[in-house]
């Protein structure tokens, strides 16, 4: 290896690793195809319908962005709470929680402004999320209790926190369903021009920059960053782990808070139950695919919004449930991890027989060269 | 309130626990053995697809659990390789367990069974009678009259403590748990131990499944299991990961549940019962920490010593 090993090298990893990268999803699409064609439905018919739906025009590819805003957000939260070194399995409960408070800051507040209104409202939403979140933070750095199993036990408490607020406190009392009065118009994100995508959109892309700076680029960053990596060596070196902690804890719910306002401000414009499909464990999904990368989220949540886009035109047409998509993800998630964790023998391999060929082949050349020079 | 409607809110409490305290169990083994499961809820809902759709091929509950069982060992056993062999991060594949069981049984529901007023219905778990024991008053017919499931849930409890404290298996899936180098040294295959517990954990909750969907409902509807996975989970936990206490916080999340399916007289918000599992679970944690704890290796791989640095 002498020469420019380190460049070969590299060389060889970056285009093994984007040949498995490509190849796993490519097999979650098969498998996706052999599920299609035992439940009865022609594969290549349902995909091409799916594209139509995520991409074929202008507004299926409004929808898709639509679709990918609250998974963005709760793919940024899972994200950022592992990044440093803790298990938020519980954005589906902040999400609710946090449309909860931006739909109360939104109706009970009095009149005022656009401008003053809606950004108040969004707050509210932010620091919901960060509150319910921040229950479990605090569990974990006081009393040590597991965040993944309380995050998850307060997913459900949110949930069914919201079917009373909806059907009891809040409930739109000019009607019967269980959901709330519409908001008003100060209080929701402006929509653009004849569809329905909204500024939400933007907003989460934004979030993702901000973050993907905060964890890159700021000493603040830097010391969730380690708190996660190695506890240890940051408590001695008298970073305040705990405080870090609860702080990361609050910030990744409130990622997932502010989605849930910005999903009822944006789409619904009024809190109901169920609003969120599980979002929230979706975007476990989009963090995995997305590398916990802040600014990988962008793209695999963008895939995963195309995805549901596409599956509703697809169930329009062929009757096939929308859940195949549920199956597509779930075949992705365990293909990626496989992948991951499990090919890292067979990829060395093939990355050695590559240098070695790189490597001959560079001999070769460079003994012809030799002897041109004689 | 009269006698009737106590016996009667009994016995729907034993009946409601029954899948609680089948998929408790299979979580139990597999929190013992060091593997988080946070994939009941989508192990649960194979089972319970699996039972109505064996049940109505063979025409016949026996051959619908069976099918569960099956179903639920090969979903175990995908878990297992998951987790084990790969050593994939165990929160990630839980949840990508309850995805892929939602989906598949949305979708093969649907293309199997059919939907709306069309949906197979197939025949329940036989009623038994114990006799002279039923005729105890107000007790008897809530205990003594039950389906054979719950039966063999409850006959379940003793067994699993029996294998767990008073074998060398149960031994060694409780050291793997704490412990599994240490274990590993003195010569247990760790792998095994897990895989045996992740097997066993898929077919109790393919019975936790068909438990719902053949005991109680007759049917199979979509995402049927409704946060009951989880409430096992938290069963498990808040009975602090011991057979018997799994089976007493099963009866206690069972008798809310039964409580706002009943009483319509409590002046109390349904949600709120419907939160108390995972309120009371999140107290008992907070409670615990110092004392019970979760065992030592829980979600963390193994790699055998000999193989540490591939």
């Amino acid at each position: 290896m002498q020469g420019k090993p380190g460049k070969v090298a590299l060389m060889a990893a970056w285009s093994v690793e984007a040949g498995f990268y490509i190849a796993a999803i490519a097999i979650s699409l098969l498998a996706g195809a052999l599920v299609m064609a035992a439940a009865g439905v022609t594969p290549w018919e349902a995909y091409e319908l799916m594209w139509q739906g995520a991409a074929g025009s202008a507004n299926s590819l409004k929808e898709t962005l639509v679709k990918a805003t609250p998974l963005l957000f709760a793919g940024l939260s899972y994200s950022f709470a592992y990044r440093c070194g803790l298990f938020n399995i519980g954005a589906e409960g902040q999400i609710y929680v946090g449309a909860l408070t931006g739909t109360m800051a939104a109706l009970l507040l009095p009149p005022m402004p656009f401008g003053v209104h809606l950004p108040l409202a969004l707050l509210c939403g932010f620091l919901g999320g960060a509150l319910w979140a921040g229950i479990a933070g605090a569990l974990k750095v006081g009393r040590g209790a597991s965040e993944i199993i309380n995050t998850i036990m307060l997913n459900y408490i949110a949930i069914f926190l919201i079917s009373y607020m909806v059907t009891g406190p809040l409930m739109d009392a000019a009607g019967s369903l269980p959901q709330t009065a519409k908001l008003p118009a100060s209080a929701t994100l402006p929509q653009l021009a004849g569809s329905r995508l909204h500024v939400g959109f933007f907003v989460a892309i934004g979030t993702a920059i901000v973050l993907y700076w905060l964890l890159e680029r700021t000493t603040w960053g830097f010391q969730l960053r380690s708190a996660g990596l190695n506890r240890r060596a940051a408590e001695g070196m008298g970073m305040p782990v705990r405080r870090n902690l609860l702080m990361a804890m609050m910030v990744s719910g409130a990622l997932a808070g502010l989605g849930g306002y910005v999903e009822i401000a944006g789409v619904q414009h009024r809190l109901m139950q169920n609003f969120s499909p599980g979002f929230g464990y979706d975007g476990i999904a989009v963090a995995l695919l997305g590398n916990t990368h802040p600014l990988g989220n962008i793209i695999s949540a963008l895939l995963f919004g195309g995805m549901r886009a596409g599956a509703n035109s697809m169930q329009r047409v062929t009757g096939a449930s929308t859940s195949l998509v549920y199956v597509i993800q779930a075949i992705m998630i365990i293909v990626m991890l496989v992948n991951k964790h499990w090919l890292g023998g067979l990829k060395k391999r093939i990355r050695e027989a590559l240098i070695r060929k790189v490597e001959r082949s560079d001999s070769a050349s460079g003994s012809t060269q030799l002897n041109w020079n004689e | 309130m009269d006698a009737a409607t106590w016996s009667s809110y009994l016995a729907s409490v034993l009946r409601l626990a029954a899948p609680l305290l089948l998929a408790g169990l299979g979580v139990l083994f597999m929190s013992r053995s060091g593997i988080l499961n946070i994939g009941m809820e989508g192990m649960m809902l194979i089972g319970a697809l699996a039972g109505v759709v064996g049940a109505s091929y063979s025409g016949n509950v026996w051959g619908g659990l069976t099918t569960a069982c099956l179903a639920g060992a090969c979903i175990g056993a995908l878990f297992g390789f998951l987790v084990i062999t790969t050593g994939a991060d165990q929160v990630i594949i839980g949840t990508a367990v309850n995805l892929l069981g939602l989906g598949l049984t949305t979708v093969f529901g649907r293309s199997l069974l059919g939907m709306g007023t069309e949906t197979v219905k197939v025949d329940s778990f036989p009623m038994i009678r114990i006799p002279l024991l039923a005729d105890i008053p107000l007790i008897g017919p809530a205990l003594f009259e039950q389906n054979a499931l719950t039966y063999m849930a409850l006959l379940l409890v003793p067994a699993a403590g029996m294998l767990l404290y008073k074998t060398n298996w149960g031994l060694a899936v409780r050291a793997v748990g704490e412990n599994p180098l240490a274990t590993d040294t003195l010569g247990v295959k760790v792998h095994r131990v897990r895989y045996a517990c992740c097997l066993l954990g898929g077919v109790l909750a393919g019975a936790a499944g068909s438990a719902l969907s053949l005991g109680i409902l007759n049917q199979f509807t979509e995402n049927m299991v409704a946060g009951r996975g989880f409430i096992a989970l938290s069963a498990v936990i808040f009975g602090r990961w011991t057979p018997s206490g799994t089976m007493l916080a099963s009866l206690l999340f069972g008798g809310a549940e039964a409580m706002q399916l009943r009483f319509h007289w409590v002046h109390v918000p349904y949600q709120f019962m419907l939160m108390l599992p995972y309120v009371l679970t999140m107290a008992a944690l907070a409670w615990f920490s110092g004392r019970t704890k979760q065992p030592a290796a829980t979600g963390i791989p193994y790699k055998s010593a000999a193989n540490r640095n591939g």
